[in-house]
């Protein structure tokens, strides 16, 4: 069984359309970039898998059924925005996502929290921005989780971190789960991915193996999605 | 050290050719037991499932071979590697005497060049 799949997806903002007939299957093992300019939808498809936003029109399964509980407990979702409370220190953050999880792996996020040499009894205030996006993907990643969604975990992050974050995705995958990755910043990213899904203006108009796609038109992903969608 | 990529070309094939002058300049030697495909993963910084398609590729040219449940080694065919590492030889040269002819230097000059400015190990 797929573990999701987009039929005829529809999504709309006061008569909007934001998205617009997605038809969709992520399979297992796979990391998957989802592409797309800003605004184009990326956030909202993210959302919807998440059961954070309702469809207009169409339906997702999740490992055969509706997004809810179930689907709640093998999808571990790196939003955008920060949603951690930053006056707890990291212990306590810990605590909390050990309860709220069942598949949370302390111990990984220990050893991985080890290698970035952070203090637990600090609080989330007082780091900085970088150390706060990697703390983040920690606990993401520190879920034995069947499906990672990773909505731009690369915002405005330096070089090295980048590396960093890069590296801990690919470390923590396994071939049970997927990682779904949205992020307009492609060239940083490209090398990782099995498979690329380009979305423009609510629609998906590319899917395609991301070897195959360069073999086909002798290009960087970066460069192919640059000719496509030039402003 | 750090691999890097020309996300240009299908990394898969890059990947396959890096393993390849591990194997010819004997990073990996004969009958060796290769890492696992995980671990190569982590080493070179790609994804499982690129690497995965590599080493069919390797396993293809009859490069490496998998013994069953028990991971993948080099070859032990001494010849095949020798042929392997003739045929790099003849891309580099082919790549030395093109790059020469382009400053206007036969090949009988760029053997001479070769000789007079190559060093005692061959860099100077």
């Amino acid at each position: 069984m797929e573990l999701v799949k987009c039929s005829n997806l529809c999504k709309s903002f006061d008569n909007k359309k934001i998205l617009d007939n997605i038809n969709l299957v992520i399979p297992r093992g796979k990391i998957i970039g989802l592409l797309g300019k800003n605004g184009m939808g990326k956030t909202t498809l993210l959302k919807l898998i998440n059961d954070l936003l309702t469809p207009t029109n169409g339906e997702i399964s999740i490992n055969g059924e509706k997004p809810g509980i179930n689907s709640k407990r093998i999808i571990s979702y790196l939003p955008e925005r920060t949603y951690l409370d930053k006056g707890m220190t990291i212990s306590q953050i810990l605590k909390f996502f050990e309860e709220f999880y069942e598949d949370f792996n302390k111990k990984k996020a220990l050893k991985l929290l080890k290698d970035l040499d952070l203090d637990v009894n600090v609080k989330i205030s007082k780091m900085s921005k970088g150390m706060q996006e990697k703390l983040q993907l920690i606990l993401v990643m520190s879920r034995d989780a069947e499906l990672y969604i990773l909505d731009e975990p690369l915002g405005g992050v330096d070089p090295a971190t980048r590396d960093y974050i890069l590296d801990t995705i690919l470390s923590n995958f396994n071939e049970k789960a997927s990682v779904i990755i949205s992020t307009h910043l492609i060239s940083d990213i490209e090398r990782i991915l099995d498979e690329v899904i380009f979305i423009d203006k609510g629609k998906i108009v590319l899917t395609s193996s991301a070897d195959e796609l360069r073999t086909k038109e002798k290009a960087s992903i970066d460069e192919i999605f640059r000719r496509k969608f030039k402003c | 050290m750090k691999y890097t990529f020309d996300n240009e070309r299908p990394i898969y094939i890059q990947l396959v050719e890096m393993i390849r002058v591990d194997i010819v300049s004997g990073k990996y030697q004969k009958g060796d037991k290769l890492p696992s495909v995980r671990e190569l993963a982590l080493i070179m910084q790609v994804n499982p499932n690129t690497m995965q398609k590599a080493l069919s590729e390797l396993e293809q040219e009859k490069l490496i071979y998998t013994e069953r449940t028990n991971g993948k080694y080099v070859t032990k065919d001494e010849k095949l590697i020798e042929k392997t590492k003739k045929e790099l030889a003849q891309d580099k040269v082919n790549s030395y005497l093109n790059s020469m002819k382009s400053i206007g230097i036969d090949y009988t000059s760029a053997v001479n060049y070769l000789q007079e400015l190559g060093g005692k190990d061959g860099i100077s």
